[in-house]
């Protein structure tokens, strides 16, 4: 394996989700996505029928991934916040801690100002669940052993039916 | 990095395609998606120039049956080749799972091959991997082009000691020979190394 593991627990799940649900009322957003900085889905809340939630995850994942990399061509360590406005949909992108990113889209119904306000509110809750995550990451967890009895054979047959 | 997702019951494992501008990255790619039962791929994206070189990268997520009650789900990932998107290269680069390095068979490709697998080990080391540990295997693309070298050559070249799995393949030939057992046999890898490390 090329690094450690990232791991969401349904505790923490559960309590992001909720801060989502309470953000996406508070600042009359669309919907909201948490994407981890290695571009997967951890939760979306919102009006996410007809998008494509896990290639947005993934290219959020790329944009903020260059986005940092312009921030230290620059001399600064980070862009934590880029906005992305568009004629009817916006796009705003927070980096939470060193692990997720925060992704609000909205439209005229709200403003950025409003957006920039709930999420500072919502980044500390955030703030908090993941260092309950990393907490745990630390201490180890016994039921993490997903992998320990697989055998060969469950390997190979993970393949019959996709191709 | 492998992402376990308890509340979704999913673990999604990151695949990277590395190697030489014009190899066959995003042709592997496409191949999969074209040949994955349409239940099991999710929407193909691509960053590509006008002149369809990959510019960023490009995504494909499949999903395969469950293990111990979990989905498993892979995301599929190429960089762009060509020696000046460096920066791009080595950003797709962090988390990944294992790496797939896709050779080009043609002679004239030669020390473009090499000048890959270089910087595929500056980039690897840049994060804190190292090449010998983590779920690697090679293929030795286009096979089926006539300009292509012998197999020895190329496995002297990039797999000197044969210590990685390698495949021959022919991305763009009917049926694609090569493509799908090199993702086999790279997601073999990976599992087995999250079961040692269990």
């Amino acid at each position: 394996m090329l690094s450690g593991q990232m791991v969401i627990y349904e505790e923490e799940h559960q309590q992001l989700t909720e801060i989502c649900e309470r953000l996406v009322r508070d600042a009359l957003a669309k919907a909201i996505f948490v994407v981890d900085k290695d571009g997967q889905l951890v939760t979306a809340t919102g009006e996410t029928a007809g998008i494509d939630t896990t290639g947005l995850a993934s290219l959020v994942a790329g944009s903020t991934a260059a986005t940092g990399s312009l921030a230290q061509m620059l001399g600064e360590e980070e862009f934590p916040v880029h906005f992305h406005e568009g004629t009817s949909k916006h796009l705003h992108v927070s980096v939470i801690g060193e692990t997720l990113i925060l992704v609000v889209i909205f439209d005229e119904r709200s403003s950025l100002g409003l957006v920039r306000l709930r999420v500072k509110r919502a980044y500390l809750e955030m703030a908090g669940v993941i260092e309950n995550l990393n907490r745990k990451a630390k201490a180890g967890n016994k039921d993490l052993d997903i992998f320990g009895e697989i055998t060969d054979d469950d390997i190979d047959s993970l393949f019959n039916d996709a191709f | 990095m492998s992402f376990i997702n308890y509340a979704q019951r999913e673990i999604i494992l990151k695949i990277v395609y590395y190697g030489p501008g014009l190899c066959g990255k995003t042709t592997n790619i496409k191949f999969i998606y074209s040949g994955t039962n349409p239940d099991a791929r999710g929407k193909l994206v691509s960053l590509e120039t006008k002149q369809e070189r990959t510019l960023f990268f490009d995504f494909l997520p499949l999903s395969l049956p469950a293990i111990r009650g979990f989905k498993t789900r892979l995301h599929l990932y190429s960089v762009p080749g060509q020696l000046f998107y460096s920066a791009s290269r080595k950003l797709i680069m962090k988390g990944a799972d294992g790496v797939v390095f896709v050779a080009d068979s043609q002679r004239a490709r030669k020390e473009a091959n090499i000048i890959s697998m270089e910087d595929l080990k500056e980039n690897l080391q840049a994060y804190g991997y190292d090449i010998d540990k983590i779920p690697f295997v090679i293929q030795y693309n286009k096979r089926d082009l006539p300009t292509s070298m012998p197999v020895e050559e190329l496995r002297a070249d990039l797999n000197p000691d044969g210590r990685f799995a390698d495949f021959e393949a022919s991305a763009v030939a009917p049926g694609g020979p090569g493509v799908f057992e090199t993702l086999k046999a790279v997601v073999k890898l990976i599992l087995v190394e999250l079961k040692k490390t269990k």
